[in-house]
């Protein structure tokens, strides 16, 4: 865009000359007069979007830290897809549906949480009970799958991985120490193990270094077997990966569960006809904006943890 | 916690006319949301059996996501609709701050390769 109207938008803008979204427009000598919120809103939705500015960039730093070391230690980290590929009750390798299916029920929620306050701002007390009624279950239902989620994570897969103990092996004329390395079965013979190099560095579609036959044997008698994840090892590699998924996804399912909690606080509200009273619905709104939120960083996890 | 006699100031009331028109809004960024998240599923499925690069994939999901995420900032969080002096003091301090760090994670995260055993 050129830089001369961008200029001339943002003066525009400040001084509020002319409309250049849709805003109120309010004289500013009247808004900052005194007696009145220069923000136009009142304090409690002034300080939610405080803290959820203040909470967005937790998460922020904790993605950022999340991606870093993603980077760094890219070609031993396993890829997300390959780990999450279980939906309940079903058998077989479904990569990443059981997570999208969540990412649409938590989309769906904040959609019917807007429709509630959309019936508060016209003060349909009837219309406010359904969608939130339909805003936590849709929590619920989320929280649920996300629990379900790590039980299945630490429980592993029914192959499960090995790890290696004290050695060494030459990959590529470099001397690699194995102690805690995790390799991975091609398929159920264990016949063929997988380590977490690959034969071309850096290249994300190289096939990784495998052992096999005496190699294989060797490596077998030093190390052992391991199973699912828990605090000190787990089967789908470099600890770090563990770590931040729980850390993560925890981080963003207690936030959850805080808002279907603080959800509920409200429901029981609307029902006890609190709002009709006080003649306004904006505590539906409030934590609908809490609601969203939960969303947004959603959308943020679910594409930097499961889709890149 | 209401002290005065006077309604709340701040209190939004719609007509059912304006209702209507925000009630199809709401639906039309469902269908939006929902088509951005099922693109980028379905890309997240295919793009190495279509043989596209990974960066290629990686940047679409990155932008599709600032996409939704700018979605249901304006619209379902209502923030567009705000004040221009609320808007500003909400977006301007995060997106400089968000800014900043991924920089400091970029330019100054070179030391790991002096720490080995970083487990």
């Amino acid at each position: 865009m050129d830089l001369p109207i961008l200029i001339f938008k943002i003066y525009n803008s400040i001084k509020n000359k002319r409309n250049m979204s849709h805003t109120e427009v309010v004289d500013s000598k009247e808004a900052w007069g005194g007696g009145t919120s220069p923000f136009a809103a009142g304090y409690g939705k002034l300080m939610m979007w405080f803290f959820l500015m203040s909470d967005a960039l937790s998460f922020t730093g904790f993605l950022a830290a999340y991606g870093f070391f993603r980077h760094n230690y890219a070609t031993i980290w396993p890829t997300a897809e390959n780990v999450f590929t279980h939906f309940p009750f079903m058998h077989g390798h479904q990569p990443l549906i059981y997570v999208a299916l969540m990412t649409f029920i938590l989309i769906m929620s904040s959609v019917t949480m807007v429709l509630a306050v959309e019936a508060g701002q016209r003060m349909d007390k009837g219309a406010v009970i359904k969608w939130m009624f339909w805003t936590i279950i849709g929590g619920l239902i989320f929280v649920g799958s996300q629990a379900w989620e790590w039980y299945h994570f630490i429980h592993g897969t029914e192959l499960g991985a090995f790890e290696l103990g004290i050695g060494t092996v030459e990959i590529n004329g470099v001397v690699e120490q194995t102690q805690g390395i995790i390799g991975r079965w091609t398929d159920e013979s264990k016949q063929v193990l997988l380590l977490p190099w690959r034969e071309t560095a850096g290249d994300l579609t190289s096939p990784y270094i495998t052992l096999t036959g005496d190699a294989l044997k060797e490596a077998l008698a030093n190390g052992q077997a391991v199973y699912g994840a828990n605090m000190t090892h787990n089967e789908y590699g470099h600890p770090l990966f563990a770590d931040f998924f729980f850390f993560i996804t925890g981080f963003h399912g207690t936030h959850v569960f805080s808002g279907v909690v603080l959800n509920f606080i409200i429901f029981v509200n609307v029902l006890m006809g609190t709002y009709e009273k006080r003649g306004h619905y904006e505590m539906v709104e409030k934590v609908g904006l809490y609601w969203h939120f939960v969303d947004l960083v959603w959308v943020f996890v679910f594409t930097f943890f499961y889709l890149i | 916690m209401e002290h005065s006699d006077q309604p709340y100031k701040y209190a939004q009331h719609h007509s059912e006319a304006e209702g209507k028109k925000t009630r199809r809004m709401i639906w039309n960024m469902f269908w939006v949301l929902l088509a951005i998240t099922s693109i980028e599923v379905g890309l997240g499925l295919i793009w190495q059996d279509w043989g596209i690069p990974f960066h290629l994939v990686k940047m679409t999901f990155i932008v599709m996501t600032l996409v939704k995420a700018y979605f249901i900032v304006a619209y379902y969080m209502h923030l567009k609709h705000e004040k221009s002096f609320l808007k500003n003091s909400i977006i301007i301090p995060y997106v400089l701050l968000a800014l900043y760090l991924i920089y400091m994670v970029i330019a100054e995260g070179t030391y790991t390769t002096f720490m080995e055993y970083l487990w």
